[in-house]
């Protein structure tokens, strides 16, 4: 049998804010090489479960185990080099260019002294290469587009090496080119990195496409997690989004039609 | 830059009432004869000069600090009301006639009582969210000032010059430079280590911690370092305006915003900055002294605006 815990495994988990429930005894496992979609409806609570499992807020009850460990028995030091987060909303305060921006994302690497060095700036130019921001080294990160800016954020992301990404809405601004781009890359990156996939979507197809398994959430507490086939079908993405929907397979592909 | 800083002292130390020429200057300085020229230099300028220098230093330490902690670019040393408390504290030293010792000693306790009040009241709830400080410093720095204004309106005619000179800043009784520049260095110690994760929280809080910061303690820590520094340049030389606001912005502009060139930068910038200030306030209208506090401001205001300007031109 596999002797290693798994990467991501949370244990009757319970997140709630203020009377609002989210999710109610959860217990999930995620191994190395796996993708997990989470859908849901708007404020149905998925941010906040993503955060929860990225330890940047306490859950009620339970308790979320990073191979093995909690996130405050492993200090967030530790953390950092093994779960990455992709966060939904970024303001940038002060101007900085976007090497220096994707650079940041090396901290977990340094010590306390250290400074990046060539074979960060190596890592990095390759992780801009990887989202198309190759030529944009040096531009001001406040002269940037939306979704250039998320693909910086991305790149910053990549540059980290996490086994674990944890991405809140990595689709958002993005262009259809870009969105397919993306999820190929991380599709890539958890199948070669052995890493495994975590993420908020708001598209049942492209879950479909590139996801193991899915996570509904409802937002009145409870969820159901299983495999793609058995999660998207009409009738639970009706209940999901509560508007009546129509599924088509087409060449292995899921098509979603709203009533 | 170290220089730069350099300079400025030995400006400091050659221009005056009594005028010295620089080689004197340096050779006072590292003789121990008894001459006119050495006991001006030794004992009057070099004290204030360095205190200066340390005092500028700490302001514009304390405000590159905040700007990182509040995430915003318009913060300064006293926006979180520090000066606003030792201003009170100046103030009511000399209302009721204390000599210089008791101005220092009280201004220092004005501001660490809005130090906590406004660490207290921010944490309230237990959130603290820059938002939340900010607005408590806004309003605490505000609480202060209206309560000047009130001693100021009260206080006898003959004791408000000296209340107004320390209100705008006044380097003439700074005089204990070893004990300014030590805090300056020690300051300078403390922060050095976390320049990097500052860099990160600057980018703000949630991303910090993903990246393995520890953001409330790290977050403490810089609020109680800024503060205190702050409260140590205001007790040695009043509130002095916009060393802690401009300075950080011009080096931002110049090596930008990477905490680790941009904190040591900062402080020798604003120790230059506020020597030549108080060399200028010393010697334009001589022998009358001015606040160097005008002084900084005046320099200050164009400053500001031009880079507003600028800034605003660059992002259309």
């Amino acid at each position: 049998m596999n002797a290693l815990p798994p990467l991501l495994q949370t244990r009757r988990l319970s997140v709630a804010i203020g009377a609002r429930v989210f999710c109610r005894d959860l217990d999930l496992e995620l191994c190395s090489g796996e993708r997990l979609a989470i859908l849901g409806r708007n404020g149905a609570g998925k941010s906040t479960l993503l955060s929860v499992l990225a330890g940047l807020r306490v859950p009620q009850q339970g308790e979320v185990l990073l191979k093995g460990g909690a996130y405050a028995e492993l200090g967030p030091h530790r953390s950092a080099l093994i779960r990455g987060w992709l966060p939904q909303s970024r303001g940038d305060a002060f101007a900085s260019t976007v090497l220096e921006t994707a650079l940041v994302g090396r901290h977990p690497h340094l010590d306390r002294w250290g400074w990046e060095s060539a074979s960060d700036v190596r890592i990095v130019r390759a992780a801009l290469a990887a989202v198309d921001l190759a030529e944009f080294e040096q531009r001001d990160i406040q002269t940037l587009s939306g979704g250039e800016r998320q693909r910086l954020a991305i790149a910053t992301l990549l540059a980290q090496q996490p086994e674990l990404f944890l991405l809140d809405e990595p689709l958002a601004y993005l262009d259809l080119k870009h969105q397919i781009a993306m999820l190929e890359l991380f599709s890539q990156t958890t199948r070669d990195g052995g890493s495994a996939l975590v993420m908020v979507l708001h598209e049942p197809a492209l879950a479909w496409r590139y996801c193991d398994r899915v996570l509904l959430v409802h937002g009145n507490g409870a969820t159901e997690c299983g495999p793609v086939r058995e999660m998207l079908t009409a009738e639970k993405l009706s209940a999901l989004y509560d508007y009546p929907m129509q599924t088509i397979e087409h060449e292995g592909q899921l098509c979603l039609i709203p009533q | 830059m170290v220089l730069v800083a350099l300079g400025s002292i030995v400006l400091a130390l050659a221009v005056g009432s009594v005028r010295i020429p620089m080689g004197d200057v340096l050779s006072s300085l590292f003789n121990e004869q008894q001459t006119l020229s050495g006991e001006v230099v030794n004992s009057l300028r070099l004290p204030r000069a360095l205190a200066g220098f340390a005092c500028g230093g700490l302001l514009a330490l304390s405000g590159a600090l905040l700007q990182v902690l509040l995430r915003n670019p318009l913060a300064d040393p006293y926006i979180l009301g520090i000066s606003g408390g030792a201003g009170v504290g100046a103030i009511l030293a000399i209302l009721f006639g204390l000599g210089v010792a008791g101005i220092s000693g009280m201004s220092f306790v004005g501001a660490l009582a809005t130090m906590f009040v406004v660490f207290g009241l921010a944490h309230g709830d237990g959130s603290w969210t820059q938002t939340r400080l900010l607005l408590t410093g806004v309003i605490v720095a505000a609480g202060c000032g209206a309560l000047v204004a009130l001693i100021l309106s009260l206080a006898p005619d003959h004791k408000l010059h000296g209340m107004l000179f320390w209100l705008m800043g006044d380097l003439s009784q700074a005089t204990h430079p070893k004990l300014a520049l030590g805090i300056l260095a020690a300051v300078l110690l403390v922060a050095m280590p976390f320049a990097r994760e500052l860099n990160l929280l600057a980018r703000g809080p949630d991303m910090a911690q993903a990246l393995g910061v520890q953001v409330g303690r790290l977050r403490r820590a810089v609020y109680l370092v800024a503060s205190l520094a702050t409260a140590a340049a205001v007790t040695q030389a009043g509130s002095i305006g916009f060393i802690g606001m401009i300075v950080p912005h011009l080096v931002r502009l110049v090596v930008g915003n990477d905490q680790r060139v941009l904190l040591p930068v900062s402080a020798l910038a604003g120790g230059s900055l506020l020597v030549v200030a108080d060399t200028l306030a010393r010697t334009l209208i001589a022998p009358q002294q001015l606040p160097v506090g005008v002084l900084t401001a005046l320099i200050g205001v164009p400053a500001f605006l031009f880079l507003l300007a600028r800034d605003s031109r660059l992002r259309r």
